[in-house]
């Protein structure tokens, strides 16, 4: 909402407080004001002025020579462009040593060999924009009435000493949608009083009954509709007075009527429209939702279709007027207009959102109707506009209003205790500075005993209950005199939940493991969505997405992790390792919440470590990606319980990849990329994993219990053993640590050999095996006979030699 | 034969003077002091020598001995020492090459920005409560009395699945949900960090995915001066000791009364910079009073209990933090943005 700080101090007094100071008392009180500009814009010197002759430039077919009086001194000659300049013109002219928005100022200057002294202004070099120009003077010179005097201060003539304020209205705040309203807001911030404006009607001694009659078949959208006559209307324009202030608050004058319609929206904040009558083609005006199939042509020329869920005002035939959006071409006041029937109605919000909605029209009138009016304002509003057609379009207003209602005002009181306001808000505020707030907001209430009855005026629908009651003398109390507290309560500790504590645990791990946190979308692509998923389900897919890219909810952390790593090689950044902790999105059916699961996903690629100097250098592969998780099993405490087994899953390569499973059951998996996969994200050797966070994070582990530090020395036997290469270096460790139990403590792989030294298809695995126990030193012996027990054992188990 | 004692000190002496390593200095000790080395010679010929001389040269020898064998352990000592330094000497490095790297990685800026904020408030008496992100319309709007077609619901476009089913469009459904679990008993104090969906284009300032952090107290005498408090020691915490905060009146359909939080500037103390652009104050988040319509559709008794809620932005806060200028970094990934927020 823009407003005019001239026009809003008709209705307060604004004695004693600028434009800008009244911006930060506003916006403290409630309403933010976005900026405050001073229209003039640091113009000088543009005064009005009068063409005596004006003729074509001897140098220049687009050029016209003008003299123009500025009613003191000599005429001056001005060489003007404007195609619609004229003699006998009243003109804005920005004389010599003027100066323009922009600090441009104007000099003498000489144009294709004739002088010129000054500059003949269109509305445009006066700082306004072209969108609220009238439509007559958009593409010229502005031509001002000719009983402007001549040599006055064009700026002041326009409305131009002024200033307006932006107001950023929430949507409870739609009664600032019109200068009263923002006047009893403004009143209400520095206790003064509001000055409504008065409409005194003046009517002929027809009866309206005998041009219209209206009938309301909707009355749930339409509850209140009143309408009146005004005949012999001559068009024209409207003063200029109201065509700059329609312009200072965003709207193109069109003409006396029209305009006059507009600003009774801006100052009631009721919207109206006028119709032709003679145009309107019956005698009747009946208002109802549309039928299937209806179409009506709009003041914008676009013909609409239009179903049940529009109103529309019909002659009792055909419609008229989409309500409250927009009139309809075939009953617009034109120019011969002679006759004209004014509405003023009350609209329902819902059924005027779905015709903006579906028809992608909003306008000042619809914007209004959309957050709600003041019914008990609409036929004041009808009155208002009905005496300035009287007074400005030398109209005759016809006798009576033309009305259909079902609209009842139900008065709203609510209560509340000085106890209770002091009690929500931390205050000790008195009686009587409660009052006193209650008063400037032309609320009217009682009082008894520290008990409030507040009587909300039907413009502020947006109070209804106590705490709106609250609000409000919070508000124009002042937030600053707020003390600040802390809350007294019982001293509970906060704190993490387990789950919570152990997420941070992991990832500051991951991170110290040299991994950087990444956050990627949870929207993604169809083709994308189940790529790579632990677990698939019908994908979730957005009703309106915004794009393809970002239409279905992901299953799988590791396609937008693999968009990072080429986001990052498409940069030169040729080592990544990224993880993720976050959400994916399982549908369990329609319209019910889907599975919701955390999962933790990886990606490596490039140089794992790099110390060239010395000789270092080490590539991601999938033992560090494993080596990873297998740091993370252990800080969880299940590395006993997991277990990696090869497998083979679609997009990652079928020889490197392996199922990570907890107690059997699998929940991720850690692989090398598919070749064909690392080709289509322009990746190179890259390796992934993706686990249930959830399912680890709840893993009951074992609480840590402290044992005996070792005593006693172990022993230490290597053990090279041959097998077929096919045996899994994991089955055989296993098979050692069963065999061993319970003197085998550790077994640690340190060497596979493959190769020339060995026959073909065998292959050799040397294992450390540490031998212990708490309670004394073993012999010789004892550690023989239980080793002996463990090559038995995976001789019989796997065929293991031992290496000669 | 003590003059040839003597000189054979002087002699012995001088060679140990010359010797440069340790191997001289051995063939100096074997050639003086070895059984057929010339003090030995010198003390067989003693027989010649009347008796009452005998012993005094017997000392002589002794002492001419001792003296040598003491000058031939400090040359020894001395000898070691300059062995010692040589290879030291030898072994130096060039300690300004660069050490082996430590491999580290980082959590990211909003990750750090959310839990500085979950332990201030965990510092509070706050637990972290978190919720689903694909949330129903009863949650997301009806719960926070927003129900369908209320004009605010224009104010967050929103990404539905069914006309049921949206992505959340801030965390405020926990506020209702938790809120229930309580079934009417207070205190709730709760924390809820997460990440929310609307329906933006991505720019600079923009982003159809971004976190927020609610905030819920819900007590018997929960005043707002209590918020007031509350999010004073937040921002201290946060932006600095001596930095203020003050209210400005806002709306929100679940609070009553509504209101927008500054913070004083923690560039420029208040004076006006570009971080505040001129103001002194920077905005960081909204809150409010619970609406009594939220506490009764939650099961709370409007009468008895009241509550504050709040909610910020991690995104714009980190932006300020760290002079961040476009909101996209956050879900690019660029590992030149994320190593940047390496240290402690």
């Amino acid at each position: 909402m823009l407003v005019s700080y001239r026009w809003l101090s008709e209705y307060v007094d604004l004695t004693g407080i600028t434009a800008k100071e009244l911006a930060e008392r506003i916006t403290k009180s409630g309403i933010e004001v976005e900026r405050v500009e001073a229209l003039d814009r640091g113009m000088k010197g543009i005064v009005i002025g009068h063409v005596l002759e004006c003729e074509p430039h001897p140098n220049a077919d687009k050029l016209r020579k003008c003299l123009v009086d500025f009613g003191e001194g000599e005429p001056v000659q001005i060489i003007c462009g404007a195609p619609n300049v004229a003699k006998g013109q009243n003109v804005a002219v920005a004389k010599v040593g003027a100066v323009l928005p922009g600090h441009f100022k104007i000099k003498r200057a000489k144009l294709r060999g004739e002088e010129s002294n000054g500059m003949i202004c269109s509305l445009q070099e006066l700082g306004i924009e072209t969108k609220v120009v009238p439509k007559a003077y958009a593409d010229g010179i502005f031509v001002f009435p000719s009983d402007a005097p001549v040599g006055a201060d064009a700026l002041e003539w326009l409305g131009l000493h002024d200033e307006v304020l932006e107001l950023s209205l929430t949507p409870n705040r739609a009664d600032c949608l019109s200068m009263i309203g923002v006047a009893y807001e403004v009143a209400a911030i520095l206790g003064r009083a509001v000055k409504l404006p008065e409409a005194v009607v003046k009517e002929n001694d027809e009866m309206i009954r005998d041009y219209i009659s209206v009938r309301v078949e909707a009355p749930e959208d339409n509850p209140l509709y009143a309408g009146r006559i005004v005949k012999n209307v001559r068009i024209g324009p409207s003063p200029l007075w109201m065509q700059a202030r329609l312009m200072a608050a965003g709207i193109r004058p069109h003409n006396n009527v029209v305009d006059i319609t507009n600003y009774i929206l801006l100052e009631y904040g009721q919207p109206l429209h006028a119709f032709d009558y003679d145009r309107l083609g019956s005698k009747e005006i009946v208002v109802r939702r549309a039928n299937e199939g209806e179409t009506i042509v709009t003041l914008d020329d676009v013909e609409r279709k239009l179903t049940d869920n529009h109103l529309v005002i019909t002659n009792g035939r055909e419609p008229v007027a989409l309500a409250g959006v927009m009139g309809g071409a075939n009953s617009e006041v034109r120019d011969d207009t002679k006759t004209v029937f004014i509405e003023a109605a009350y609209f329902a919000s819902p059924v005027i959102r779905q015709a903006v909605k579906d028809h992608g029209l909003r306008s000042e009138a619809s914007t209004r109707f959309e957050k709600g009016i003041d019914p008990a304002r609409t036929k004041e509003a009808l009155e208002r506009a009905a005496a300035l057609m009287a007074e400005y379009a030398g109209g005759e207003v016809v006798g009576g209003i033309v009305e259909a209602s079902t609209w009842k005002e139900e008065p709203v009181v609510v209560t509340v205790t000085l106890e209770r306001i002091n009690g929500v808000l931390g205050t000790a505020m008195s009686k009587e500075e409660v009052a006193a707030i209650l008063a400037n907001l032309q609320f009217p209430f009682t009082e008894d005993n520290g008990t409030f009855t507040v009587h909300v005026p039907s413009r502020r629908r947006d109070i209804a209950i106590e705490e709106d009651i609250i609000e409000e003398v919070a508000r124009l109390y002042g937030y600053d005199h707020l003390p600040a507290t802390l809350p007294v309560a019982e001293a509970k500790p906060g704190g993490l939940t387990p789950y919570q504590a152990k997420r941070r645990r992991v990832r500051r791990y991951l991170e110290g493991a040299g991994l950087f946190q990444a956050i990627t979308y949870s929207l993604t692509s169809p083709d994308k969505a189940a790529r790579f998923a632990l677990e698939t389900a019908e994908p979730i897919r957005l009703a309106l997405p915004m794009s393809e890219e970002r239409s279905v909810l992901r299953q799988s952390l590791i396609p937008h992790l693999l968009e990072a790593v080429s986001y990052n090689r498409a940069r030169q950044v040729e080592n990544v390792a990224l993880y993720e902790i976050g959400s994916v999105y399982l549908s369990r059916g329609e319209n019910v919440q889907p599975a919701e699961n955390e999962r933790l996903a990886g990606v490596i690629t490039g140089l794992w470590h790099a110390h060239l100097w010395q000789g270092e250098k080490k590539a991601a592969d999938f033992y560090v990606t494993k080596g990873v998780l297998d740091g993370l099993f252990d800080l969880l405490g299940l590395s006993d319980r997991i277990s990696y087994r090869p497998a083979k899953r679609a997009d990652l390569h079928p020889g490197r990849t392996a199922e990570i499973a907890l107690d059997g059951t699998v929940i991720g998996f850690v692989g090398q990329l598919h070749p064909a996969v690392q080709k289509e994200y322009d990746l190179k050797e890259t390796y992934v994993f993706e686990l249930a966070l959830s399912e680890l994070l709840n893993a009951e582990s074992e609480a840590i219990r402290y044992e005996l530090i070792p005593r006693f020395p172990s022993v230490v036997r290597d053990i090279a053993l041959v097998v077929d290469d096919n045996i899994e270096a994991g089955a055989l460790k296993q098979a050692i640590e069963e065999a061993g139990k319970p003197l085998l403590k550790d077994v640690a792989l340190f060497d596979v050999y493959q190769g020339d030294r060995l026959p073909a298809g065998k292959k050799s695995l040397a294992f450390s095996l540490r031998y212990y126990d708490p309670e004394r030193t073993l012999t010789d012996e004892e550690v023989t006979t239980v080793h002996e027990r463990v090559l038995a054992a995976v001789e019989e188990q796997f065929g293991a030699v031992l290496r000669g | 034969m003590k003059e040839r004692l003597h000189e054979l000190e002087r002699e012995a002496l001088a060679k140990i003077d010359q010797a440069g390593d340790l191997k001289a200095l051995n063939e100096v000790r074997v050639a003086y002091l070895g059984k057929k080395g010339p003090i030995t010679e010198v003390l067989r010929g003693m027989g010649a020598l009347p008796p009452e001389e005998r012993p005094k040269l017997g000392a002589l020898a002794n002492e001419v001995r001792e003296a040598i064998q003491q000058a031939l352990e400090a040359k020894q000592t001395k000898l070691e020492e300059e062995e010692i330094e040589r290879k030291l000497a030898a072994e130096a490095i060039d300690v300004t090459l660069p050490g082996r790297p430590v491999r580290l990685g980082n959590a990211h800026p909003l990750t750090r920005v959310i839990e500085e904020i979950e332990d201030l408030f965990i510092g509070m008496g706050y637990t972290i409560a978190e919720g689903p992100e694909v949330e129903t319309d009863y949650y997301n709007f009806e719960a926070l009395n927003l129900p369908k077609g209320h004009p605010a619901r224009d104010m967050q476009d929103s990404f539905y699945i069914t006309e049921e089913i949206l992505l959340r469009t801030h965390t405020s459904p926990m506020q209702a949900r938790t809120m229930e679990k309580h079934r009417g008993r207070g205190p709730v104090k709760i924390i809820c960090p997460g990440k929310v969906y609307r329906r933006d284009t991505d720019d600079a300032t923009h982003s159809h995915q971004f976190t927020q952090i609610e905030g819920l107290v819900v007590d018997r005498h929960i005043r707002m001066s209590d918020l007031k408090g509350t999010l004073r020691e937040f921002a201290r915490k946060l932006f600095g000791e001596g930095r203020d905060i003050r209210f400005r009146p806002s709306f929100f359909p679940f609070t009553e009364p509504s209101v927008e939080v500054d913070v004083s500037c923690f560039r420029c103390e208040g004076h006006g910079c570009s971080v505040c652009k001129g103001t002194g104050w920077i905005e960081i988040l909204g809150a409010g009073m619970v609406h009594p319509n939220v506490l009764e559709m939650a099961g709370f008794d409007s009468k008895t209990y009241t509550g504050f809620a709040f909610g910020m932005g991690p995104e714009r806060i980190a932006m300020l933090k760290y002079g961040i200028d476009d909101i996209r970094h956050f879900y690019q990934n660029d590992l030149r943005f994320l190593r940047q927020f390496l240290r402690v």
